[in-house]
């Protein structure tokens, strides 16, 4: 197993790759984008497109009914995200199949964790419009008011949880 | 986002911009929600190098390519600012994180490496995403409050961009002094 690559070089790297995306499609990198339009698809297959289109919470995301999703930028960006990190870990032995939790923890609790985790920030990113991708990152480099906003309640958040959270990792 | 004449070359952009954004968050070890989360205990810093020294990049870059005539800077997307609901949800997404243990992004390279707490994350994100808009009448006042258009820093301060980047730069720089110190105290 190889050793992770420098920080401080991957991030010159990403902000490269993020340049590089301004100036090929006129936006940043996104992730919590791409969720949405899964769920909004969801919605639809359940309860019928015309129905879930009647929410304007939904109806962006449903431009071309339940396989909108198919046809979303952030869409493919994302799965080229999982395809690069599937590709990059074979090539450095890093595949594995586990779950990461912290060793007091049971897989069961790790999980459950990770459900409500994601589902708070599933809420969360929402709310801000983006996440670490499209807001932190992208919308921080542009110097977004909305992004700095975002960054420093988040970290503050982490921070302020992380001893409440210290059973789940320590 | 993109007309459908030019979706498919589109498409094919996305997702070659994806695979490099996804194989450097693999090779800075961001696929593990271990190192993501020791950063909230300050035992691994990965997250505050990556991100910010990203982010310094492409601040940096982007104000020069469009002082070089190479990028307009005026045509790049630029998120709208919503004061509250981004406040509130960053604070719900902070929280989130330390439980989750991956971001949106991550948990895609976490699931991808064969990380089971990451196939959780991305479905807890769409379960949380599903409760946002089954309630979102009633949460539509709250997110759509305090809209101050696509705002920036610059604007905000008074202050010429140059200036702005300038003094984030600045920070970044002492941010990445103080996490080497840090690192440095924890492996003598």
């Amino acid at each position: 197993m190889r050793r992770h690559a420098d920080p401080y070089l991957t991030g010159i790297g990403i902000g490269c790759l993020l340049l590089a995306a301004y100036v090929l499609a006129g936006q940043g990198l996104g992730a919590s984008g791409a969720f949405a339009s899964v769920a909004a698809a969801l919605t639809a297959a359940a309860i019928g497109t015309a129905k879930a289109a009647a929410s304007p919470a939904v109806a962006p995301y449903l431009p071309e009914g339940v396989t909108s999703p198919l046809r979303d930028w952030l869409v493919w960006e994302l799965a080229g995200v999982a395809a690069g990190g599937f590709v990059s870990a074979w090539r450095a032995g890093r595949l594995t199949w586990t779950a990461e939790r912290g060793p007091r923890v049971s897989p069961t609790t790790r999980t459950v964790a990770a459900l409500a985790g994601g589902a708070v920030m599933g809420i969360g990113a929402k709310f801000a419009r983006g996440c670490t991708s499209g807001q932190a990152l992208s919308g921080g480099a542009l110097l977004s008011v909305g992004s700095w906003i975002f960054i420093v309640t988040a970290f503050a958040a982490a921070y302020l949880c992380a001893p409440l959270a210290r059973r789940l990792w320590l | 986002m993109t007309g459908s004449d030019s979706a498919i070359p589109s498409l094919a952009i996305a997702f070659a911009l994806g695979g490099v954004f996804g194989w450097l968050l693999e090779r800075a070890g961001l696929g593990s929600a271990r190192t993501l989360v020791g950063q909230f205990y300050l035992a691994n810093l990965t997250v505050l190098q990556v991100l910010f020294s990203a982010l310094v990049t492409a601040m940096l870059g982007a104000f020069w390519l469009d002082r070089a005539g190479l990028l307009e800077l005026g045509t790049v997307y630029v998120p709208e600012t919503f004061a509250v609901p981004q406040a509130i949800g960053g604070l719900l997404f902070g929280g989130g994180l330390l439980l989750a243990g991956l971001c949106p992004g991550t948990s895609c390279v976490a699931a991808a490496t064969g990380r089971r707490d990451g196939l959780a994350v991305m479905a807890g994100l769409v379960i949380g995403i599903l409760v946002f808009n089954s309630a979102f009448d009633s949460l539509e006042r709250v997110y759509a409050s305090t809209p101050l258009g696509t705002r920036t820093l610059p604007d905000l301060l008074h202050l010429p961009s140059g200036v702005v980047i300038a003094l984030v730069a600045g920070a970044a720089v002492l941010l990445f002094a103080a996490a080497e110190r840090q690192m440095g105290r924890r492996q003598s």
